[in-house]
């Protein structure tokens, strides 16, 4: 049996699996990239490289992604629908399979108005939901949206995100199974540090039948300060932090914070594995890949497994 | 543009723009979205909320403004026909159809073209 990926073939084998954001790059010298990256080499199973997050530029998950299978370590490469015409969606999705990338997450994309060039046009010629499709048909069915065939199909592990704390909360779940009906195989949320709204909803996707279709990975953010915690709370697009955690950041001594941080995510972890249907954990310290692998040690998720030797990883194409 | 669509849009456009906001993209699927018009949002998603909703249930862009999707979704509950709609997987945009009549669209079946290798199926 060959999996198109590392991550495909764990979560296959039903492991509980680990994944991590990569900081992005501001630099075009590549050392910057591989530094922060090696940093998480063996304390995770996969790495995200972030398309403009926060709507902010910087290095493009394609190239950042490269860089990573050019060093051995699996990359997911993000794509949003903010910044790429159908055109360039497709052609960036082709260019990365051909350069050894496998697994996506395919996202809307904060709005250009949270980043730092506020002014810019907003593409959104697709919507997430359309480009699962395609990147879907691609694989499956080796065609272009226009129909036009690809000489080679790509071999994809596809992804997407949802937002279990946004409303409208009822609407979370079938938006979710809308999405896995597009194509997504995993789906990586954003972060949770409210466990009972996130209960809720895994009790709501349990109802539809949905962790049986799909691999659901929990975000867990890894706060390095208070002032960090409070500017997550009140700035970040989408975020739900509860006022009792940044209390909790603020009651610590600032030099102890970082300290405080790492053991809030390391509970983290442990509640939400107690979650029926939950297939793994994606770590995020933002700039702070350290974190990541002392919440990993901590938390009881490492050594990493490795993949039995009977599911191959598939090869180019 | 016939004389008979420039008077088709002159009724619907005053209208439409009136009642739903609508932005006249020409391929309305209002009432699989509540009678909430999509393209009113800033990323014109046609397939459901992004994950940047407020809290409080506004725009994650115009922070005074409902998420129009929040608006589909409730208006969707209310609708006795086509309250599952919400649920249906919504084809790309036809971008060439903007400003006009969805309408006439809708009797040739203009709006129901997809590209070639659009298929929706269900892959779960």
């Amino acid at each position: 049996m060959t999996t198109p990926s590392r991550l495909a073939g764990l979560l296959g084998e039903g492991r509980f699996v680990v994944t991590a954001e990569l900081s992005s790059s501001n630099s075009a010298d590549p050392e910057a990239t591989w530094r922060r990256a090696e940093v998480l080499r063996g304390s995770v199973d996969a790495i995200n490289c972030t398309d403009n997050t926060g709507a902010h530029v910087h290095m493009s998950s394609l190239a950042a992604a490269h860089l990573l299978v050019e060093k051995g370590l699996e990359p997911i490469m993000q794509l949003t629908v903010r910044d790429r015409n159908r055109l360039a969606l497709q052609a960036d999705l082709l260019g990365a399979a051909a350069l050894g990338v496998r697994n996506l997450v395919l996202m809307s994309g904060d709005d250009v108005t949270a980043g730092d060039h506020p002014e810019a046009r907003r593409i959104y010629d697709i919507d997430s939901m359309q480009l699962l499709e395609v990147a879907s048909a691609m694989r499956d069915r080796g065609t272009y949206l226009s129909g036009r065939k690809l000489e080679q199909a790509p071999s994809f592990f596809i992804g997407a995100v949802e937002n279990p704390f946004a409303p409208p909360l009822d609407f979370r779940p079938l938006r979710l199974q809308k999405k896995v009906r597009a194509g997504a195989e995993f789906i990586q949320t954003q972060l949770v540090f409210d466990v009972p709204i996130f209960k809720r909803f895994m009790d709501m996707v349990g109802e539809l039948d949905l962790q049986r279709k799909v691999f659901i990975i929990p975000s867990i953010g890894i706060p390095r300060s208070a002032r960090g915690a409070r500017f997550m709370q009140q700035k970040v697009p989408g975020l739900h932090v509860p006022e009792s955690l940044v209390s909790r950041l603020e009651r610590t001594a600032p030099a102890r914070q970082a300290e405080e941080g790492i053991q809030i995510a390391v509970e983290l972890v442990r509640a939400v594995r107690e979650i029926p249907g939950i297939a793994g954990v994606h770590l995020i310290g933002i700039k702070w890949e350290e974190g990541v692998v002392q919440v990993a040690e901590r938390a009881g998720l490492l050594p990493r497994p490795t993949l039995s030797p009977l599911a191959s990883v598939g090869g180019r194409g | 543009m016939s004389v008979t669509e420039r008077l088709v849009l002159a009724v619907e456009k005053p209208l439409k723009e009136a009642i739903w906001g609508c932005r006249m993209c020409g391929q309305c699927i209002l009432h699989s979205t509540g009678l909430s018009c999509p393209m009113r949002c800033p990323k014109n998603l046609r397939n459901g909320p992004c994950g940047g909703v407020r809290a409080n249930g506004n725009c994650e862009v115009y922070a005074d403004q409902p998420c129009v999707w929040v608006e589909a979704w409730e208006g969707s509950r209310r609708l006795p026909l086509f309250k599952d709609h919400i649920e249906h997987l919504q084809k790309p945009m036809d971008w060439q159809l903007q400003g006009t009549s969805s309408w006439i669209n809708l009797l040739r079946g203009r709006d129901r073209t997809a590209p070639k290798g659009w298929v929706a199926h269900d892959h779960s």
